[in-house]
């Protein structure tokens, strides 16, 4: 969590209530100072405590280390504070007066794609971390392929270590144009770049005065006021159905009411709404929380629709708009990427989840592999092992109700899960 | 175009209450953690919210370690009774007597990590197939790496190393038989977010994280409620200051402060002031850089 000295001074409480929640994700390779970054956008926006502060000054004293390692707030586990590297994805929470915010904090080591895409998978932003004395290696290309396969809508590119050039303005231009010519043939629909030096602080929370010629934002502004209340997709109406509520109570005798997450779009009482896969029509009756009845509700609430007509739906089905249906199939494309040391059986049997849905599927066929540093379509080698990325056609027991991933994240991925070991061993992306 | 968008608290309950319907769904027999704390009275509430207006189908399990405020035992009966809710109980004091598990002696003695096992005995004998809690991921390191649905083996362990990956909103609580889940429906709060979410929601809180007046001592930098459960040292000294609790556990290891707050919105300002984190409150946490992880790999909550 949590609050600036400035907020502390005239703090109010109802200003509180009313702040945006931004989820970013942050990648970058062992040594080119993600977790130094985390830890100053932290340290300078007054959102370590003391006890943590005093905790990580002793660890680092104890390691010998000459200054306060900022990394240490993040590394949460044994091992990886004894191996100096991040292992699994991590959830850290700061807020600023305007923002409350969400920091996935992912690996970047060759063998943890799929912890960024994990992080990635529910991000509104990415932060791309580039050493500004290297330039775009291998993992750059791969980090932004992944923030561009999982459609985050926004990316910063923060060209860091700027103290370790001189404070180079043609440095940074160079890099800025080599990413741009290889960000073309990707998916990016809005991209910043920032030069910064994480472990001095410039530009990260405040102004550099080592660089006179960067008139931009500093990336707390950036992270602050970037516009994300068109992330999520309100036009095309999609109900999930997760729950159905049957009280069994007397003054509830016959409610029935279907809960669930609105996936997309918005949805009124009174609107035609068809269940899938029935097909049969009604009209929402009711929308109801404990708060009182809503007349309108969009995503991503959490409500419960009950209905004018009796028909039967049951967990897994969906209601949408009449006039504006998804897509029907029990075959379709997707852009898997695998997330076990198990490689993927060619025609292999999997549990599929989607939404609020469960059911058997075999991967059909295996159209190509992708190598993500250069973005080649590999079509001789179909072998999709851990952390590989490909395009597969799979083919499901029953048909599923969904969009393209591009037109909405929630209805458009899926996770395949193993039969045996129960474990999850890819997610997909629907083409 | 009207503008579609959530505030913070109102995007985290819809999402809560998504992770809650998703146990619901896909468990067979869930019980929810219970302890009189402020996060396990939030996801009550929201459990509350989720299934209305249906009662929660879960049992409130509360793992008892004998040490307790009186005032948080007295507020969870009359929630209970309030909602028509099912409490189970879980005791320590049993384990020990059963023998089970050994008692820690000497002045820092503390039965929180002896929780362990009853709380899997009960677990295993009552078929609970999955267990919620209230733990937030900004708590604590080890639990920045929690999963919203966290498998646990056979034993009861969790294996940080080698968790399921989770994405987007879909979860995963497929599992074999014997082994269960530890869901975590407030995962991305803060305590920020929580006692907002209490004030937005004016929910009636135990008297013990208002202001009072306590006889209290100090070891170690942390003040502590003077009980029948505590040995003192000679040295230590007992005396009546006006103090509150900002997290609520074992009598014996939760640290009182020096606090006049005695609303909700003085809370709140003392949250937003304070520079030491709640845990920074709690013994349990101070005996080594990795005390949680090794706790939560042994099937503590």
């Amino acid at each position: 969590m949590t609050t600036t000295i400035e907020e502390i001074d005239n703090f109010d409480s109802k200003a509180y209530l009313d702040m945006e929640l931004l989820r970013f994700s942050t990648a970058g390779s062992v040594d080119d100072g993600k977790s130094t970054l985390i830890g100053r956008l932290l340290y300078d926006s007054k959102s370590i405590f003391q006890d943590q502060m005093d905790a990580i000054e002793a660890a680092s004293a104890k390691r010998g280390e000459e200054y306060v390692n900022l990394a240490l707030l993040t590394d949460g586990l044994r091992a990886e504070r004894e191996q100096g590297i991040t292992i699994d994805v991590a959830y850290r929470y700061f807020s600023t007066p305007k923002r409350k915010f969400i920091i996935a904090d992912t690996p970047g080591h060759i063998q943890y794609t799929r912890n960024m895409v994990t992080g990635a998978s529910t991000a509104n932003l990415a932060i791309i971390l580039v050493d500004a004395r290297k330039g775009i290696i291998e993992q750059t290309y791969r980090h932004s392929y992944i923030a561009s396969l999982l459609q985050i809508p926004h990316i910063i590119v923060c060209i860091n270590k700027m103290d370790l050039v001189e404070w180079d303005e043609k440095t940074f231009n160079r890099i800025v144009n080599d990413y741009k010519a290889f960000a073309s043939k990707l998916d990016i629909k809005d991209v910043h770049f920032l030069p910064i030096s994480a472990l001095a602080g410039d530009n990260v929370v405040n102004r550099s005065e080592n660089m006179d010629w960067y008139q931009g934002p500093t990336l707390m502004y950036l992270l602050e006021t970037i516009h994300i209340g068109s992330d999520l997709n309100h036009i095309d109406a999609r109900f999930p159905v997760q729950y159905v509520i049957r009280p069994m109570k007397n003054e509830y005798h016959d409610f029935r009411g279907y809960a669930g997450r609105i996936a997309g779009g918005v949805f009124r009482v009174g609107d035609k709404v068809k269940a899938l896969p029935s097909g049969f029509s009604s009209k929402i009756k009711s929308i109801v929380t404990m708060d009182g009845d809503l007349q309108e509700a969009f995503a991503p609430q959490s409500v419960t629709i009950t209905l004018e007509d009796e028909i039967d739906i049951s967990r897994g089905d969906m209601l949408v708009r009449e006039n504006n249906m998804p897509q029907v199939e029990q075959e379709f494309d997707v852009m898997l990427c695998w997330m076990n040391e198990k490689q993927m059986v060619p025609r292999g049997k999997y549990i599929l989840r989607h939404t609020s849905r469960e059911c058997k599927c075999i991967v059909k066929e295996t159209k190509y592999k992708l190598n993500i540093n250069t973005l080649q379509r590999l079509e001789d080698d179909l072998e999709l092992g851990l952390n590989d990325i490909g395009r597969v056609t799979i083919r499901t027991t029953v048909p599923l109700f969904f969009d393209s991933y591009r037109k909405n994240r929630n209805t458009g991925s899926i996770i395949l899960v193993d039969e045996s070991t129960n474990e999850t061993v890819a997610a997909g992306m629907i083409v | 175009m009207i503008d579609y968008h959530l505030n913070h608290l109102k995007e985290l309950e819809a999402e809560s209450i998504y992770v809650l319907r998703e146990v619901a769904a896909q468990f067979e027999n869930p019980c929810l953690l219970f302890s009189g704390g402020q996060d396990s009275i939030v996801v009550l509430h929201l459990a509350l919210k989720a299934f209305y207006p249906a009662s929660v189908p879960f049992t409130l399990l509360h793992v008892d370690t004998g040490h307790n405020f009186q005032e948080a035992l007295d507020y969870r009966d009359n929630l209970v009774k309030k909602h028509g809710l099912r409490l189970l109980v879980a005791s320590v004091q049993e384990a020990i007597d059963k023998g089970l598990v050994r008692e820690e002696k000497g002045y820092n003695a503390s039965r929180n990590a002896l929780q362990t096992i009853p709380l899997l005995e009960a677990i295993e004998k009552n078929k609970f197939d999955c267990a919620m809690g209230g733990a937030r991921r900004d708590e604590e390191k080890a639990r920045a790496k929690e999963r919203f649905f966290s498998h646990r083996d056979e034993f009861g362990q969790w294996d940080p190393k080698n968790q399921r990956p989770e994405l987007w909103n879909i979860f995963n609580g497929r599992k074999h038989v014997g082994e269960h889940f530890r869901v975590f429906p407030i995962s991305n709060w803060t305590e920020m977010d929580v006692w907002q979410y209490i004030y937005q929601e004016q929910i009636e809180m135990p008297s013990l994280y208002f202001s009072h007046k306590r006889k209290v001592f100090e070891r170690d930098g942390v003040w502590y409620a003077a009980s029948e459960f505590i040995q003192n040292k000679p040295t230590e000294v007992i005396e009546e200051r006006v103090v509150r609790f900002r997290t609520v556990g074992d009598i014996t290891c939760t640290g009182a402060v020096f606090s006049e707050a005695s609303t909700l919105e003085d809370i709140i300002q003392e949250v937003a002031a304070s520079r030491t984190t709640e845990r920074g409150t709690r013994a349990d946490d101070k005996r080594s850089e990795a005390a949680m992880e090794d706790r939560k790999k042994a099937g503590y909550f």
